[in-house]
């Protein structure tokens, strides 16, 4: 259980790390998306791992859990699915006003940032059906 | 049980609640109670300050929940400094955004509450996950002032800001868990209680904990390799954002400077000064590398988002000596940088508003209107900045010099910052005469030359009147500071404030 646990946390960290530095938006936010994840399943973990045991004393005492951990993550998944949406709505933003989903700025950003320019694109598009149209008449 | 502690928390959260439900339409209303709720807040630290003037801590425990098993606030001297430092930013900024700023896009006053509401409750929380929240707070509040107004490359500028900080929460929280995991507490001064206690076998979770802590805040602060979003972020940012978000990279040293001396500084054994070998190297280097941008930098906002990375560095390299006198030369040049830092950034603003299409870049452009009063408002908070004589920034780097004397670096902090000083000053003076003087030399039609209102100017002023008052009154102001700092290297005297709240109760 603590191997599962524990592994299942590394690759969702590795994972999420290597999608976050990759230079398209999308790749992010899923790779920000498995860091929560795996986040939250630590934080869970700080509790220490047990099985059938109530989050409360009861009334014959016994063992329980901390139920501390759980409510820190009860938190962090509100706080991290609130900003999920909020990173996904300017990404779409960016993308729809900039014309490409490259996280790089346009003053640095590779040459590969314009070749992927919807708006560009559009616009070489608009101009080669043009000319078709032209050749024709 | 004083109630005035949770009032600079609990004022704009009701405002900004207020202003999103009722004054969403109507500007006049919003700005009304933005502008009155700030100089409350305004009022309510000062208060605060000199309450927290005694020496006294006091402690406010959220529905009577004794620490540390509650949510406590706490009001030192550290913390009613920093509550006030952002009421008078905030004042001013707000001064400046009524004049138009607020109109450019939605729900700018209440992001702004919001905002205010986080940064206070950051500096006023006494436990780990309440700051955790309150760094979200301020956090989603920024997300959302920093792409007001809009456009392509605010937007993207933006995300890459979001996405840096929503990874810097993740290892907060990592943090949070990895410490709470062998301490059993969040509550900071439980846990400076128990931190000498951990067995050596617990020592290596431990300080993991903490420096994965130390790396959210060095995000926070800026701290070199952790600087990369602060350019982009800034230079972009609308002007009066980014003027507020100089009070931002100071909650990160403001972070550091609560958590290192109060648990893991003298008394934590294994753990004792533990930030000390890892702030040191990075805050030098960050100094270099600020000072080093300025001279580089390609707009008038890129040069401030340099010497605001700059002076963290050369802060929080005074921060690492942690000694009392390193620490109250630190704390003045806190509040000075971040005031020469808010000016500089509404500087740009007002010059790229009339520059027409160059903006605030470093090129040659035409005369632009009030070009001679903006020119010499810059050079007064370039001064500033720089740490020229008469400013304040010159007492606070001698104040520094002379805090770090006893350092083992001593030689390091001297040749480092004197020599970034110069470089600091050739790349402002190269800033300054290309965008104000030599614009006489361009014969291209100029921009209509038309005056701008009068409030913007009244901020930049009242932002750099208080440096002037910090230069005046340097000597009663860093006499303050040093009693603020050997408050802080007298934990016992928080710890028993925020834990004997526990047997008072019932």
């Amino acid at each position: 259980m603590e191997f599962l646990v524990a592994s299942a946390i590394g690759v969702m960290t590795a994972a999420g790390l290597y999608l976050v530095l990759r230079a398209r938006t999308f790749p992010v936010i899923i790779g920000l998306s498995l860091l929560t994840y795996a986040t939250n399943l630590f934080l869970f973990a700080t509790g220490r791992l047990a099985i059938n045991q109530p989050p409360v004393i009861g009334a014959t005492g016994g063992s329980y859990v901390d139920p501390l951990p759980q409510a820190l993550v009860l938190t962090a998944i509100v706080i991290s699915f609130g900003m999920t949406a909020v990173v996904v709505v300017m990404a779409l933003r960016g993308y729809l006003e900039t014309g490409n989903d490259h996280v790089d700025l346009p003053g640095d950003a590779s040459p590969e940032a314009s070749e992927d320019d919807w708006k560009l694109r559009g616009r070489k598009q608009a101009d080669a059906t043009v000319k078709a149209g032209g050749s024709k008449a | 049980m004083n109630h005035a502690l949770i009032l600079p928390i609990l004022l704009p959260a009701i405002v900004g609640a207020l202003l999103v439900m009722a004054a969403r339409y109507d500007k006049v209303l919003a700005r009304v109670f933005s502008l009155a709720s700030t100089v409350l807040l305004f009022g309510v630290a000062l208060t605060l300050l000199v309450m927290a003037s005694d020496g006294s801590v006091r402690t406010y425990a959220l529905g009577a929940w004794p620490a540390p098993f509650g949510i406590v606030l706490v009001l030192d001297r550290l913390a009613a400094l920093m509550v006030l430092l952002n009421a008078v930013l905030g004042l001013s900024v707000l001064l400046y955004a009524i004049n138009g700023w607020d109109l450019r896009g939605k729900h700018f006053h209440p992001l702004f509450q919001f905002q205010l509401m986080g940064i206070n409750g950051a500096f006023l929380t006494g436990d780990f996950f309440n700051l955790f929240v309150f760094f979200e707070i301020l956090l989603i509040a920024s997300y959302g002032l920093m792409v007001h107004g809009g456009g392509g490359l605010r937007v993207k500028a933006g995300v890459q800001y979001v996405v840096t900080n929503l990874v810097g929460s993740s290892v907060f929280l990592i943090a949070v868990g990895l410490i709470y995991s062998v301490t059993g507490t969040l509550n900071m001064a439980d846990l400076a209680v128990i931190v000498p206690r951990v067995p050596a076998a617990d020592q290596a979770l431990l300080q993991t904990g903490a420096v994965l802590l130390l790396l959210v805040f060095a995000i926070k602060a800026a701290l070199v390799p952790l600087h990369f979003w602060l350019p982009g972020t800034y230079a972009n940012a609308p002007g009066p954002v980014a003027a507020l978000f100089a009070i931002m990279t100071k909650v990160g040293a403001y972070s550091i400077i609560r958590l290192y001396v109060l648990a893991f500084g003298a008394e934590a054994g294994p753990a004792a000064w533990l930030a000390a070998p890892w702030l040191l190297p990075a805050g030098l280097v960050t100094l270099v590398l600020g000072m080093t941008g300025v001279l580089a930098a390609r707009s008038l906002g890129q040069m401030a988002s340099f010497a605001v990375i700059g002076s963290m560095g050369m802060l929080l390299a005074t921060v690492s000596v942690f000694t009392p006198q390193a620490i109250g030369a630190a704390l003045y040049y806190l509040i000075h940088s971040t005031f020469a830092a808010g000016a500089l950034f509404l500087i740009a603003d007002l010059v790229a508003e009339r520059r027409g299409v160059q903006r605030d870049r470093l090129v040659l452009a035409p005369r632009f209107a009030q070009a001679g009063l903006l020119a010499g408002l810059f050079f007064v908070a370039a001064i500033g900045i720089t740490g020229m004589p008469p400013l304040s920034g010159f007492i606070g780097k001698l104040l520094i010099l002379d805090g770090v004397r006893a350092s083992a670096h001593a030689t390091w902090f001297w040749t480092l910052i004197l020599s970034t000083s110069l470089i600091a000053i050739v790349g402002f003076s190269r800033g300054g005469s290309l965008v104000f003087w030599k614009s006489h030399a361009v014969n291209a039609p100029s921009a209509p030359l038309h005056r701008g209102a009068a409030l913007p100017f009244v901020a930049v002023g009242g932002v750099l009147a208080c440096l002037v008052t910090l230069t005046v009154f340097a000597g009663p102001v860093h006499g303050w500071l040093e009693l603020t700092a050997t408050q802080l290297f007298a934990p016992t005297a928080y710890i028993e404030a925020v834990l004997g709240t526990a047997q008072e109760g019932p």
